[in-house]
């Protein structure tokens, strides 16, 4: 008896044990300590879309949301180089941080209420200032967004983008036909084959989409812009120090282009002495202890990606193909609305 | 009846807890309770480790600040569908997402279990057809078709159907009532005005009429040999007189609604979009050819002897295969073509490639990302899927039971 019943209790405990054991598996050490020791930063980008995260012909990353990535790497792990990149969806984006499959994600991504609130997640800053705009294809000889009545309409699944749409057709009391594909893609392919009379997407992928159209000068952007898109990387919710690398990775890049540092000028930017740039590159001021960086981390972000002017010009500016303007997103001191706190 | 004290077995100490383990032993000793014992205790950890994995998660997911619970689905939607079945705006709850995408899935997997079905039997007895040529033709046909990854076949469809149509503005157009273009294909709506529900009912009043005139008709040619004479044709008056007089009675007012072009696109009217043609399509052609497999396997397991023995009876050979062949064949057809119905039903989540607003495009696509709760609308969306392949499986069950004894 005594020994069925001695079973029967043993069968409990090792229950009891397997419990404890994958309970075990959800605490994990900080995003930080566990970068270091991958060595290398996995940062969720998308599947594609030219100036902000797209592979070249050799199959290097590049793009806007690409160095913010390199960006946090070069702070974290001293070089730019050490990011694995993962491709995401829309629909994949925010279940692959959550579930920490990535450390960051730079994807084009909207801060609202909802996915700052709700999703677990945080938003560390804007990288880029977008709005949500129309493509048509210039034989409809349609002019503004108004005109727009009873048009199909091209969309990506699980953007803001599907609902800032209801709301202007719903507002302007038009109607409309949503099809949605779930790749942006898809979304450029069913606008080219003639599914629907109009594309929309933040603005500035609506530069780069166009330019995959099979006739690119066919299609015109629409003036109306109808939303507001702050674009900014995001971090899980809970680890601040991280969070704080993150938001602080894009402030570097904005200070650097504000105090005139660039990767060209760095080296000789290294003897200036002008308090905010020594702040800046860590020869004076906080330096890197509270976020537990080393002194140098901001000096690597403007030598190996650079300030956040070159790091624009060379993928969404003028002389790129997607030949976007500055505009909002030009420094507060030129006319735009770019602003980071001061390294003090 | 002895007192139960004195009528212990056991002489040591008879304190409670000796009696109770005493009686734990003589139940554990008992051979035909032991193993419910055992089942109870199996039982017990999968339904406490189950709990604990949920209770596990959502613990995490508070802890991550991740909203939990399903009270989104209240919430407005704020977003537009392409096709519903039941009326839906951006004004209606996440909850009504749920029931258009539940309606666009089944209405897909609906169709597509029909046509693959008609076309897959045609194609099956067809590629055993003596004839050279229609068998060869099918034998392609499966071949083709059986060896394209479905996902191809879907884009092909979709784009090769899309290319092919013209901008609205120079629709192909049958009168003024059928239209065919890039936006899709569209009819006329036929406007019920007053006394739909007398009309209604009307048909289904003549449809069990009908259908209780052939059993009498099919009952009265087994017993005797000759059925009621004119049977189809008093079907036919039945199903087409009571509603036509019922509606000519009542009074009944129908009015079309027709599509017109206005500004982009046709307004007013019914319409198929380009979407759910496609799926359709490529939905229909992939199984029907795993179908025209199941059905030449069934068929040619009926012995040869068989067709012989109908042939000497003098049978046609349509009348052979209806009568002899398909009968006894249905026995093995029946099961695979059970699991092709489930592959076609799961397979329509593929929709959501090109944008037909299905469940997974709908739900578990923009509603997920809006919101956010990735556990409950996956959750939702799976026991949807295995509701409806337990239930495809259940009535083909049914079926096969019914084929099965008749072949006996």
């Amino acid at each position: 008896m005594l020994k069925s019943l001695s079973s029967l209790k043993k069968v409990a405990v090792l229950g009891a044990f397997a419990a404890a054991g994958f309970a075990q598996v959800a605490s994990a050490s900080t995003t930080l300590e566990s970068v270091k020791e991958k060595g290398y930063l996995s940062c969720g980008v998308s599947t594609g879309l030219a100036g902000f995260s797209n592979p070249d012909d050799k199959g290097i990353w590049n793009g806007l949301d690409v160095d913010v990535c390199r960006a946090v790497a070069a702070a974290t792990l001293k070089d730019a180089s050490k990011v694995k990149f993962v491709p995401l969806n829309a629909k994949e984006r925010f279940t692959a941080l959550q579930s920490g499959e990535i450390d960051v994600l730079s994807r084009n991504t909207t801060w609202t209420l909802t996915r700052d609130a709700s999703l677990g997640l945080n938003f560390t800053g804007v990288s880029y200032y977008d709005g949500q705009g129309f493509m048509v294809k210039k034989g409809l000889g349609v002019k503004s967004a108004k005109d727009l009545d009873g048009a199909s309409v091209c969309i990506q699944a699980g953007t803001t983008t599907e609902l800032n749409l209801a709301d202007y057709f719903r507002t302007n009391g038009m109607e409309y036909q949503p099809v949605v594909f779930d790749t942006s893609d898809g979304t450029a392919k069913g606008f080219d084959a003639g599914r629907c009379d109009v594309l929309t997407s933040d603005q500035s992928q609506l530069y780069a989409l166009r330019t995959r159209l099979t006739k690119p000068d066919a299609a015109v952007v629409l003036p109306d812009v109808i939303s507001k898109e702050p674009l900014g990387p995001l971090v899980r919710q809970g680890d601040d120090l991280w969070f704080n690398i993150v938001k602080w990775s894009l402030a570097a890049m904005i200070n650097a282009e504000e105090l005139g540092l660039s990767s060209e000028n760095i080296t000789a930017k290294k003897e200036s002495t002008d308090p905010g740039v020594r702040r800046l590159l860590g020869i004076d001021g906080p330096k890197g202890k509270g976020i537990n960086l080393d002194d140098e981390w901001a000096l690597r972000i403007i030598e190996q990606v650079g300030n956040y002017d070159e790091v624009f010009q060379r993928n969404v500016g003028v002389d790129s193909p997607l030949q976007i303007d500055r505009g909002l997103n030009a420094l507060w001191s030129d006319g735009g609305i770019l602003y980071a706190p001061p390294f003090r | 009846m002895s007192d139960p004290e004195g009528a212990s077995i056991n002489n040591t100490s008879s304190g409670p807890v000796n009696r109770l383990l005493n009686s734990i032993l003589l139940l554990w000793r008992d051979a035909s309770i032991r193993p419910l014992i055992m089942q109870a205790v199996v039982v017990l950890l999968v339904v406490a480790m189950g709990a604990w994995v949920i209770n596990n998660t959502m613990n995490n997911l508070e802890t991550r600040g991740i909203s939990t619970g399903f009270d989104f689905l209240s919430q407005e939607a704020g977003f537009g569908i392409l096709q519903s079945l039941v009326e839906y705006d951006e004004s209606h709850s996440y909850g009504r997402t749920f029931t258009v995408g539940i309606l666009n899935t089944l209405l897909v997997s609906v169709l597509g279990i029909f046509f693959a079905t008609v076309l897959g039997f045609l194609m099956g007895v067809a590629r055993l057809s003596p004839n050279w040529l229609l068998a060869r033709l099918s034998s392609v046909f499966i071949e083709t078709f059986r060896n394209i990854p479905l996902l191809l076949q879907i884009f092909f469809w979709y784009f090769a159907v899309l290319a092919a149509l013209p901008h609205p503005r120079q629709s192909y157009a049958l009168g003024d009532a059928l239209f065919l273009n890039l936006r899709g294909f569209f009819f006329p709506k036929p406007v019920m005005e007053q006394g739909l529900s007398a009309v209604f009912i009307s048909c289904l009043v003549a449809v069990g009429l009908a259908l209780f005139l052939r059993y009498k008709h099919r009952k009265q040619r087994v017993e005797t040999g000759k059925g009621i004479s004119g049977a189809p044709y008093l079907m036919a008056a039945l199903i087409v007189g009571i509603p036509a007089i019922t509606w000519w009675l009542s009074g009944a007012t129908m009015t079309f609604d027709m599509p017109e072009l206005k500004g982009f696109n046709f307004r007013g009217g019914l319409s198929i979009i380009p979407e759910l043609g496609a799926l359709l399509l490529a939905l229909t052609i992939y199984t029907a050819a795993f179908i025209a497999e199941v059905v030449r396997a069934g068929i040619e397991s009926v012995q040869k002897g068989q067709k012989e023995a109908a042939a000497s009876l003098g049978l046609k050979p349509g009348k052979t295969l209806s009568l002899v062949v398909i009968p006894q064949a249905m026995k093995v057809i029946v099961p695979p073509l059970t699991n092709q119905y489930l592959n076609l039903a799961k397979n329509s989540s593929l929709a959501t490639a090109i944008g037909y607003p299905d469940l997974v495009n709908v739900f578990a696509g923009t509603t997920l990302n809006q919101t956010g709760q990735a556990v409950e609308v996956i959750a939702m969306t799976m026991a949807v899927y295995l509701t409806i392949s337990l239930s495809v499986s259940l009535l083909m069950n049914i079926y096969n039971k019914r084929v099965a004894l008749i072949e006996r």
